[in-house]
């Protein structure tokens, strides 16, 4: 085994640059351990409630129960960011939350983040899934999401290996429940 | 390490430094002949490869524009991402999977093989397999391909024994860890395969064969090998006469420097190749060099593929180990019983998690969508890889609007599955979950192909100056001095990875290019 130099090379401003290229740009959450509430006391153009409606829609896009807010906020947060330096953002962002609360009144009379139940706010977001408010939040988010170290080994991925001396005496082959051949 | 002048018109330029362009340039410095590398990208050595999908992607991967077009799922889900290939040196010998596996004869031949194919536009290749073989024994010898040369095959992880397994329940026998150019022993100033299980983000034993720290080092030890890396290639230059003079090329700082050459050889893919040849058109050849046939960026071939994963009760954990090490050739055969031309070949293949939630279904979202990829420690995969039939219309043209940072035209990739390839691929993916099933799996996903990795055709052999771009040693067959050394070539993709053939070829032209510059011929 060579030598591996553990040092992170690249930024994350050298991330979103290289990725603009018709991939999302992955938003690489800090580790920081937010609550929820702290998500929108933050500063930055997005009202907290139109913060605390797309963390809602990140969860029902992708959700996963034993998830716990935070991962789902450290997704979202960039977008905060990018509202300040784009204003066409923040109008995308502002209105497709605005879009999602009116169907949601007119429907139930709650805004979004009140609908009882996820299938009942599915079909809400299934209704703005053509848009580019909808399109842009997913794709941004199976990155941003995802891509959280954090979160890996609650999926059972045990990401970096080489740096552990690949899995050679690590069960690369320890598999034990299937029939003999 | 070579530093020859802009001005030398001795030197041959090579352009890229993957499979073709990295192994041709060893070639030919090893056999004294003094050469110039240009590529693209960076120099990443092996120190700084990570083992994360994302961020490697972004250090490796060609994301500069592209535009992709046609019926393909790939140009909706990525339109901008038609293929997945390296911009660095090494080019896409720093994240290919190893697999190492000769074409079988009638793949040489699919026009006499297949007959007449309705929409697609065979050809035989004006080689056989018999004058290839040559040239593969020393391309297996050169890699260090395991199940060659007495080297040993490679052990079997986690994903290769469930996909054995669920093989032998439905009564395939050729199933193997495969051939692969990873040493499963030290050889060759290398070690052996650690099973790190990242073989895409760049190999961090240096256990895989790439041209980054095989061929290219050993062609700069000779004095010969001028490598310069961040150089773009925007034009071939000619005289009046049609003879290639040079080239010009961006270089790292951005300002045009212009490389004089005694040849000139394209070795920049399946995509970028033909591109270059259309961006180089003039009065003489308006329509592009080399292109007096038309068929320059036609007959782009991508390989029919998909993926099957399957997951299960009990965990497997995929993606240790070695990535691709695993196939099954049963249905490589051709056998049009089954309802089409042309085999597919089945070899195991793991993601990690970053890259199962943007590939297992692009564009996906909600419960069932998460509930796939909460299983993953409990899944298994094989990547599906059959031979694409070579259409006329699936072609690389230049972007009517798009352009790079340097102002040149970016490459349209077009591309329609032809009936062949949507049959195979549906009886691949019946094949792939059966396999699986076999063995008790509870779910299995059909997965969409993901954008391509294997880039050929677009500049194909033939016999016959009509029919293609170069003959058989990969000349242009209007331009005596300008050579294709990539994928390009390809006349037919077979049912296998290219890498082997690519190399082999490389080394065979090398050989012819030698000979010719000592004969005078160019």
């Amino acid at each position: 085994m060579r030598t591996v130099d553990p040092r992170n090379r690249y930024s994350r401003r050298f991330l979103l640059k290289g990725m603009a290229a018709g991939l999302p740009a992955a938003a690489i959450a800090s580790s920081a351990e937010l609550s929820v509430s702290d998500a929108w006391a933050e500063d930055g153009p997005l009202a907290p409630p139109t913060m605390k409606t797309l963390v809602k829609v990140a969860r029902d896009i992708y959700p996963h129960d034993f998830l716990g807010d935070v991962y789902y906020v450290n997704a979202i947060k960039p977008w905060n960011g990018k509202a300040a330096s784009d204003p066409a953002i923040k109008t995308m962002l502002e209105d497709g939350v605005r879009r999602l609360d009116g169907d949601a009144q007119k429907g139930h009379g709650v805004p979004y983040v009140d609908v009882g139940w996820e299938e009942q706010r599915v079909k809400l977001l299934e209704g703005v899934e053509k848009t580019d408010f909808f399109k842009k939040l997913r794709s941004d988010l199976v990155v941003s999401l995802y891509n959280q170290h954090e979160l890996w080994k609650k999926f059972g991925y045990e990401g970096p290996s080489a740096d552990k001396g690949g899995y050679i005496n690590r069960g690369f082959n320890d598999i034990d429940w299937l029939p003999k051949t | 390490m070579a530093q020859f002048d802009l001005n030398d018109d001795g030197v041959v330029v090579i352009v890229g430094s993957g499979a073709g362009g990295g192994t041709l340039g060893n070639e030919l410095a090893q056999r004294g002949i003094k050469v110039v590398m240009l590529e693209a990208g960076p120099r990443n050595e092996i120190q700084d490869f990570v083992n994360d999908e994302w961020e490697s992607f972004t250090q490796l991967a060609w994301t500069d524009m592209r535009v992709a077009s046609g019926s393909w799922r790939v140009a909706q889900d990525f339109p901008n991402l038609p293929a997945w290939i390296v911009k660095s040196v090494g080019g896409s010998t720093v994240h290919w999977a190893g697999a190492s596996l000769r074409f079988d004869e009638h793949e040489f031949k699919i026009a006499s093989a297949y007959g007449g194919v309705k929409g697609a536009n065979l050809l035989d290749w004006p080689i056989t397999k018999a004058d290839l073989d040559p040239w593969y024994d020393k391309a297996e010898t050169k890699m260090g391909v395991t199940r060659t040369n007495n080297i040993p095959g490679l052990p079997g992880n986690n994903n290769f024994k469930v996909m054995e397994a669920g093989a032998r329940k439905l009564g395939y026998k050729e199933v193997s860890t495969g051939r692969m150019a990873i040493n499963s022993e030290p050889r060759d100033g290398r070690g052996f395969c650690q099973q790190i299980g990242f073989c895409f983000q760049g190999c961090k034993s240096g256990a895989k064969w790439s041209t980054l720290y095989t061929e290219i080092p050993q062609g700069e030890a000779t004095g010969n090998l001028d490598v310069r890396p961040n150089s773009h290639v925007a034009r071939i230059e000619h005289d009046r006469t049609g003879k290639v003079t040079g080239v010009t090329y961006f270089d790292e700082t951005g300002a045009l420097q212009r490389q004089k050459a005694r040849v000139v050889c394209v070795a920049g893919n399946s995509l970028e190749s033909p591109r270059l040849l259309l961006n180089s058109a003039s009065s003489l050849f308006p329509n592009g060099l080399a292109n007096s046939s038309g068929q320059v960026g036609r007959n782009y071939m991508r390989h029919m593929t998909g993926s099957v994963y399957a997951t299960f009760e009990k965990p497997v954990h995929m993606y240790r180990g070695t990535t691709m090490a695993g196939i099954i050739r049963d249905e490589a055969r051709h056998d049009p019983a089954r309802g089409f031309n042309g085999g597919y070949e089945m070899e195991t293949i793991s993601i990690g998690l970053p890259f199962m939630a943007a590939f297992l279904n692009p564009g996906a979202w909600g419960r069932s969508f998460t509930s796939a990829l909460e299983t993953y420690p409990r899944m298994a995969g094989m990547w599906l890889i059959g031979e694409d039939m070579p259409q006329e219309s699936n072609r690389i043209t230049l972007d009517p609007t798009a352009k790079d940072k340097h102002g040149l035209p970016v490459a349209n990739v077009h591309y329609d599955d032809h009936p062949n390839d949507i049959a195979m691929r549906n009886h691949a993916y019946r094949q792939g979950a059966a396999i699986y099933e076999a063995v008790g799996a509870t779910v299995t996903y059909p997965t969409t192909p993901y954008p391509s990795t294997h880039n050929m055709g677009t500049n194909r052999m033939s016999a016959n100056p009509r029919d293609g771009v170069v003959n058989k040693f990969g000349r242009t067959h209007d331009i005596k001095n300008l050579f294709i050394s990539d994928g390009s070539q390809f006349t037919s993709g077979a049912a296998c990875n290219p890498t082997l053939t690519i190399v082999a070829l490389a080394i065979r032209q090398a050989d012819h290019i030698a000979s010719a510059m000592q004969k005078r011929d160019i």
